[in-house]
């Protein structure tokens, strides 16, 4: 059995598979960031304080399973997806229109704005944009949520 | 040459309830989910459009594919399948199989496009160009020397950097027709083609890394060095290949920009940082906009002019377990 859930304050949440890409992106971004669990067996993951999200896309299947199962049960957590404020995509044109879909849909879905997409593990201007247009986003949120 | 493939000592049943690697099957079922033929895509209806073409602009087509029968056919027959006994679990096997037979549909896929479009003298000289053209024939035998070695990682990194860059000077060119509403179908057929690589290459290159892990500090080093060294002479010979093919309808310097750009992204897939810089990786939108209908910068939120919220609009959101 699982411990109970592990509670986060971190503005900034991503999901990375084994592959390590987006971790990779986040490293770089040199922000405090809290990973949504892989496995099962971990505890889950509850956010506490306005976040953003920032997922990968795995592409292909025509748009099908583009959204990891361990995001989905992130989201299905009501408190979690009631503090989301907007989400980043990791993907690959190479996927054609399902390039970073599930950032879209989750934005879609969520009605939160989809901030910024990357390709792979992100250059080093996608990391300046990120961390730039995140310090900006807050700054805008704090002011617009007394 | 009848050199035979490397089979461990001794062959173990395969056991797909016993996983070592997630990646496997994750890759596996996408690979399986992603099969496709080529008689699938009507590629009929581009013959009106293969009319409107000049000559010079049909040969050029011609070649371009048969560039890239040759590169599908060399990951099919000797590539994929020298990765498959450096395999760490027989899952990782399973996908390399499952990668040649995708890279031998590719390459007939060309021949359905020839077909198709053209008569059996045309692409008979096609065929002709590409065994007389010596860049196209040195970026074969380059890649082909590493795979008849003997350094697993190496392989590794050679068949990434051709599932990942060596393709694009070719991929370049239906994109182009595509966003001038021309042999839209054929660039439907070149898509699905260019989804797989990205698979393969995401793949091959997890491998790599993974492979990594397990190596000293010393020869990591030497594995990068040696990574930028051959995308290097690969580089070169490709910008040679794309005057050789993109002169003549001055093209050439745009296709050098999407050269950059996958180069990028194939070092991305072996873990290492994009080389080359913004400066020269812009890529005319019209042809990411060929790639990925999406790929505009109309999303883009944090550079955007401000205030506005985009949401994403018109995506299908019923993925199975989406409860809320």
């Amino acid at each position: 059995m699982p411990d109970g859930p592990t509670q986060t304050e971190s503005h900034l949440i991503y999901f990375s598979s084994t592959s390590e890409n987006t971790a990779k992106f986040i490293d770089k971004l040199e922000v405090e960031a809290a990973r949504i669990p892989l496995y099962g067996w971990e505890p889950e993951l509850v956010a506490t304080e306005p976040f953003v999200l920032l997922l990968p896309t795995y592409g292909g299947e025509d748009g099908r399973h583009s959204i990891p199962p361990q995001v989905m049960r992130f989201l299905n957590r009501q408190e979690n997806r009631s503090l989301l404020r907007g989400v980043i995509g990791a993907g690959n044109t190479n996927f054609g229109s399902a390039y970073c879909l599930a950032a879209r849909k989750i934005s879609a879905k969520c009605d939160v704005p989809l901030l910024y997409r990357f390709e792979l593990m992100g250059t080093p201007e996608d990391v300046a944009n990120v961390r730039q247009g995140l310090e900006e986003f807050w700054k805008h949120q704090s002011r617009s949520r007394p | 040459m009848t050199e035979k493939v490397a089979l461990h000592g001794h062959v173990q049943a395969i056991n797909w309830n016993r996983i070592q690697d997630d990646k496997d099957v994750e890759v596996w079922n996408r690979l399986v989910n992603n099969f496709w033929l080529p008689e699938k895509v009507p590629l009929s209806n581009d013959v009106q459009s293969w009319a409107t073409l000049t000559p010079e602009e049909q040969t050029l087509t011609m070649r371009v594919f048969t560039g890239l029968t040759l590169l599908d056919t060399l990951q099919g027959t000797v590539g994929a399948v020298s990765l498959i006994p450096d395999s760490l679990t027989p899952h990782e096997e399973a996908v390399y199989t499952n990668i040649a037979f995708m890279e031998s549909v590719h390459a007939k896929s060309y021949s359905s496009i020839f077909s198709t479009l053209c008569s059996t003298k045309e692409i008979d000289e096609a065929f002709r160009w590409s065994l007389e053209n010596e860049n196209l024939q040195k970026k074969a035998t380059i890649v082909e020397s590493y795979y008849h070695g003997d350094d697993p990682l190496k392989k590794k990194v050679a068949s990434t950097l051709l599932e990942s860059f060596l393709f694009y000077s070719g991929f370049y060119l239906p994109m182009y027709w595509s966003s001038r509403a021309k042999l839209t179908n054929t660039a439907d057929l070149i898509r699905l083609i260019i989804r797989d690589e990205a698979v393969h290459g995401y793949y091959i290159g997890y491998k790599y890394q993974k492979g990594l892990e397990q190596v000293t500090e010393e020869r990591r080093q030497e594995l990068k060095d040696y990574t930028f060294e051959l995308l290097f002479e690969l580089y070169e010979n490709e910008v040679q290949y794309t005057h050789d093919l993109y002169d003549g309808v001055g093209l050439s310097e745009d296709v050098k920009k999407f050269l950059h750009y996958n180069a990028n992204k194939a070092l991305m897939n072996l873990g290492y940082e994009a080389m080359f810089p913004t400066s020269v990786t812009d890529v005319n939108p019209a042809i990411l906009s060929a790639l990925s209908p999406n790929a505009d910068e109309n999303h883009d939120f944090f550079s955007g002019s401000g205030s506005s919220y985009v949401i994403g609009k018109a995506v299908n959101t019923e993925d199975e377990d989406w409860d809320f």
